[in-house]
Order: structure tokens, then sequence, then C-alpha cells
């Protein structure tokens, strides 16, 4: 390479950068502004979303809504408080189910890699992927039909089969984020493989799996087919209750099913707020 | 003592001779004869790590001498990381095998009924890049590989931590804040903390992969005086692929490079000084002149 093209080779370089300031200026406000766009779009449902919600529901809301039982169609004075009470019952159950099982189950994924590894991860896949009906249907010929009763306890397993799949893979990644030179820290130090588990993966991901079973959880609280086969009565249940007052053409189910929506959506809030508040004051206090 | 790693306007040789100086007037104070007398720490014979069809580092015969430094040198990609790793036994994770022989004192490392986990005790390590524990406070971080082990009770592990983190030159920094998280200090300062929490857990032997690579020149000479202080009770096997940090703070050196066929190989070992001063082997030489790596 002689100077002299070296040279004009900087010009032509220079030139062609200079020319085409404008147009690379243009295409980068365009795109910007589409990028504004877009995230307007993408945020507008849930503002409207909510504003419908709470404007329908706070009208039925009141103390009695929340804590009486149910009254009969027609008798006035009736809330929901069954529903809400079966809702965290079968949640609650529902977790005390999924979380162990899906941290251990991750567990075994973050250390191990053979094949038994590569099947339990496809098939966590496959499961995350099976509509929530049939796991409803599942649920059913399990559990609703040897015991001749729709239970509580066979809504929970249908929601912590639900569950699981996207537990295990969050939890995994929350663990895979824990990198392997921590791992080898603890293993360094005399730890057995457990233990390195247990005080280093584990503990360290803490945050991460708090926020990542929330995902799932939430998921779980909003889903009504697996109840429709798992308990008996509408009341049982909020999203059920949601479903089957809201099909009605009376306006006082109508209402209810409103009023229930924002106890719902409430609790999902309330959920995630919790959740956080729990992750940021579990990674602060490092003991 | 050690220099000052970002001035070297002396000549290698120069400086391991200072250094093996410095450490013969040290010895025979504390010692009253020349530490080399002392049986090796580790012995490895006809050392050989491979992953699957891939030779990493072959024909490794070196023994390394009790409560001294010992530098492996060479450049990157000739297997020093991987033989390091060999000698705690670190391969049985990552799939790694091992051939040949590594005794620690008289156990065979790798013999049939030796538990790696109590190997791993003996044996400490200390990381390329600092590792603290990051859910973990300072305190926390130094008696981990305590409670790993099985030690119990408050007073013990308060005595060890003050104790580790003294002889990793931490206790002044970090007393008013044990209970704070480790990811709070600087990159230098924890890499003192994890030689902390690996000198808490009372091993005979230390290994450092390049425990500086990733410090700044001041964070880099406060462990170097720290290595050669630490020497005085613990065999250390130092990585490193910087021949300047070798002859400041090494008693014994071992050169690796490639051979023709791409495979880490031992090229020469000896006292460091005589290594750098009048090299026995050419390839050993060009390295040492800087011709090569
Ligand atoms: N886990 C591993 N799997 C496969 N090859 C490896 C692994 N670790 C190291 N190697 C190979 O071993 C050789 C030596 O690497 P290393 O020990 O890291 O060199 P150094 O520490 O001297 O720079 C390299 O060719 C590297 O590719
Ligand atoms: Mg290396």
């Amino acid at each position: 390479m002689t100077v002299a093209s070296a040279l004009s080779r900087r010009d032509l370089v220079r030139a062609a950068a200079q020319r085409s300031l404008t147009r690379r200026r243009i295409t980068g406000r365009l795109a910007q502004a589409l990028c504004a766009v877009a995230a307007v779009a993408s945020v507008a449902p849930l503002v409207a979303l909510l504003y419908y919600t709470i404007s329908r529901g706070a009208q039925v809301l009141s103390w009695s809504f929340l804590v009486n039982a149910p009254t009969p169609p027609g008798i006035p004075g009736g809330g929901i408080s069954t529903a809400i009470t079966g809702s965290a019952e079968i949640v609650g159950l529902a977790l005390v189910i999924a979380i162990p099982i899906a941290l251990l189950a991750a567990l075994f994924l973050f250390e191990r890699s053979g094949r038994l590894a590569a099947a339990l991860r496809f098939s966590a896949d496959v499961l995350a992927g099976v509509p929530s009906i049939i796991i409803g249907i599942f649920a059913y010929a399990l559990l609703v039909l040897p015991l001749h009763a729709f239970s509580n306890l066979a809504a929970a397993f249908a929601l912590a089969v639900l569950m699981l799949p996207i537990m295990i893979r969050a939890d995994e990644e929350a663990m895979r984020t824990i990198a392997l030179d921590l791992w080898e820290a603890g293993i360094a130090l005399g730890a057995r493989r457990g233990r390195v588990a247990r005080s280093v993966v584990l503990r360290g991901a803490l945050p991460d799996l708090v926020t990542g079973n929330l995902l799932a959880i939430a998921r779980a609280v909003g889903e009504t087919a697996p109840l429709l086969f798992t308990l008996a009565t509408p009341v049982a249940a909020m999203t059920l209750l949601i479903y089957t007052d809201g099909t009605q053409a009376f306006p006082i189910a109508q209402e209810t099913a409103w009023g229930t929506a924002l106890v719902l959506l409430a609790f999902v809030l309330l959920l995630s707020v919790a959740a956080k508040i729990a992750a940021w004051r579990i990674s602060r206090r490092a003991r | 003592m050690s220099g000052d790693p970002i001035a070297r306007p002396e000549p290698l040789s120069l400086v391991a001779e200072q250094r093996a100086a410095a450490n013969t007037a040290a010895s025979a104070l504390t010692h009253g004869h020349p530490s080399s007398a002392t049986p090796p720490a580790v012995t490895l014979e006809g050392v050989q790590v491979s992953f699957g069809d891939h030779v990493a580092v072959r024909n490794v015969t070196l023994a390394i001498p009790a409560r001294q430094v010992t530098a492996l040198i060479g450049p990157s990609g000739c297997g020093k990381t991987t033989l390091l790793r060999a000698i705690n036994r670190l391969h049985d994770h990552t799939g790694g095998s091992v051939e040949g022989s590594i005794k620690l004192g008289d156990i065979d490392v790798y013999g049939a009924d030796t538990r790696p986990e109590l190997i791993r005790r003996r044996i400490g390590m200390v990381f390329q890049r600092p590792n603290p524990f990051p859910a973990m406070s300072v305190f926390e971080n130094v008696v981990s590989g305590l409670r790993f082990n099985g030690v119990r009770g408050r007073a013990l592990l308060r005595d060890a931590a003050e104790s580790a983190l003294h002889h990793a030159a931490l206790w002044d920094t970090v007393k008013d804040r044990l209970n704070q998280p480790a990811v709070g200090l600087s990159g230098g300062q924890q890499q003192r903390l994890c030689i902390a929490r690996a000198l808490a857990v009372e091993p005979e032997v230390l290994l450092m992969d390049e425990p500086c690579s990733a410090l700044d020149p001041i964070a880099t000479a406060k462990i170097e005086n720290l290595i050669t202080r630490l020497a005085a009770d613990v065999t250390i096997v130092l990585v490193t692929h910087n021949m300047f940090q070798a002859a400041r703070v090494s008693d014994q050196a071992a050169v690796f490079l490639l051979g023709e066929d791409r495979v880490g190989e031992l090229v020469e070992a000896g006292a460091t000084d005589e290594l750098f001063h009048e090299p026995k082997n050419p390839r050993t030489r060009d390295y040492v002149a800087g011709r090569v790596g």
C-alpha cells in the first residue's frame, strides 16, 4: 500500500461519511420515533385494562363484598369471601407442591449435563406448552374421578403441574447466573457438591429465584381452565367466579365479576410487589 | 524485598538474584538452614492432562519444595492452568483426565481411597479472577470454607477469620465492615479476601492461578508482598505469564512451552535465579530472552 493511495482512501471515506450524514440522521430519528410509538402501543392496553377494571370494579367493592359469603341469586349483601380464601388456599397449596420439586429438578439440571438432564429439560419445555385445559382434564382423571369428589387439592395439583415447567426453567436460569467460578471456589475449599449447591448456588441465586418463580405464580393465579374440572362450585375460586358470573346476563352477576376481577388484580399486584421487596431485601442482607 | 511492578529497569536475572539473596538471608535467620533441604510438599511424576483426544500438557515431572514459592511460567495456552487444577483434582468436574502420579507428601492425590474433598482442604486455590461469594458478607466469605468442612462454634470461626484476614493483610481494611457484602470491596481487596478464604481452612499448599492478572499495579504489588510472606508457612505454586513477577517472588521456577505438536510441556525447572541467569535448555533461553511466547 503506497502513501498516496492511503491518503486518497482517507479522502474517500471522509467524503462518504459527510455525504450520508443527513440520511443517517433522518433514519436514526425515524427509528427512534418508531420505538416510542411501539412502546406506547404496548403499554396502552395495560393502562386501558387497569382503568376499565378499576372503574367498573370499584363501584362494587366494599368491606362486606370482601368478607361476606356469597348469597343465592336475588338476595342482597353477598360477597366473595369463599372465592378469595379458596384461591389463596389453592395457590398456596400449589406453591407448596411445585416450589420444592422445581428447585430440586433445577439443581439436577444445573449439575448434570448428561442424557437424562437433556431429556428432563426437553420434557419441561413440552409440558410448558401443554394447554392448561388439558392439564385440568389430567387432574380430573387422576384425582377427581378416583376420589369421587372435586377438591382444592385436585385444583392445586393442576396448578402445580402448570407451574412446574416454568419454575424449573426459571430456577435453572437463576442458578446459571451464578458463574461456574463460584461453584469451583466452593469445591476448591473442600466442600461437597451438595453443600456448594445449597450455600453458594441457591443462596447466590435467591433474588433471581424469587423473581423467576413469581412469574410462574402470577400465571397460575390467573388460570381458570384447570379449575373448571377440579372445583365443585364457581364460588370456590376467584377466576372461576369471574368466568361464570361474567358470562351471565344479570347486572348483579356482572358487577360481582368486575369486583372480583379488581380483587384478583390487586392480589397479583400485591404478590409482585411483595416478591420484589423480598428479592431486594435478600440481596441486600448479605449474611 | 520485591520491587515495584510498574518500574522494571533491571534485567530479569538481576531481579531474581536480589530475590534469592534476600531469601537466603531471611531463611538463614528464621530456619537456620537453607529451606531447600526440606522434602517436597508436592511431587509430580509423568503427569499428563488431556481433554478427550486433546492432550493439554504432558510429561511433567516436578518436585515442589515445601514452604517456598514455585512459579509455573510460560506463554498462554501451554497448560499451566490445566496442570495447576490437576493438583487439587478440579478436573474431576471438567472432564479432563489426569495420568501419571501426583503426591501430596506421601499421599497419592488420585489414590482409590483418597477423598477429593480432603485433598482440596489441604491444597487451597486462588483463582485468576477474584471470586468472593456474592451473597455473603466479608466474614461469611472467610469462614465459608470452615463451614463447608464442618467447623462450628462462633468463637472458633471468629478467631480463624481474624487470623486469616491478618495473614492476607486485609484485617485493618475490613475489621469495621466484616458484616458488609464482600462485593463492595475493590478488586485487589476481593482477591486478598479470596486468599484469606483459602487460608482459613489451614491448607498446606496454596495454588495461585495468575492471581494478579485482573488487578492494577498497586494491588499487584500488595499481593506479591503477601505471597513472599505467606511462603513462611505455606507452600505456594504460582502460575504467572509475567516473568518479572516470577523473578520477584519465586524461589523455584518451571518453564512450560508448547511443543512441535502444540502440546504444552515442561521444558526446564530449577532455582529461579539460575533459571533466569543461565538457562540450560536453548528453548528456555529464547523464552527468557523474550524471543518466543
Ligand atoms: N475444560 C477444557 N476442555 C477442553 N480443553 C481445555 C479445557 N481447559 C483447557 N483446555 C485446553 O488446554 C490447553 C491449555 O490451556 P490452559 O491450561 O488454560 O493454558 P494456560 O493456563 O497456560 O494459558 C488449551 O489448549 C486449552 O484449549
Ligand atoms: Mg491460565
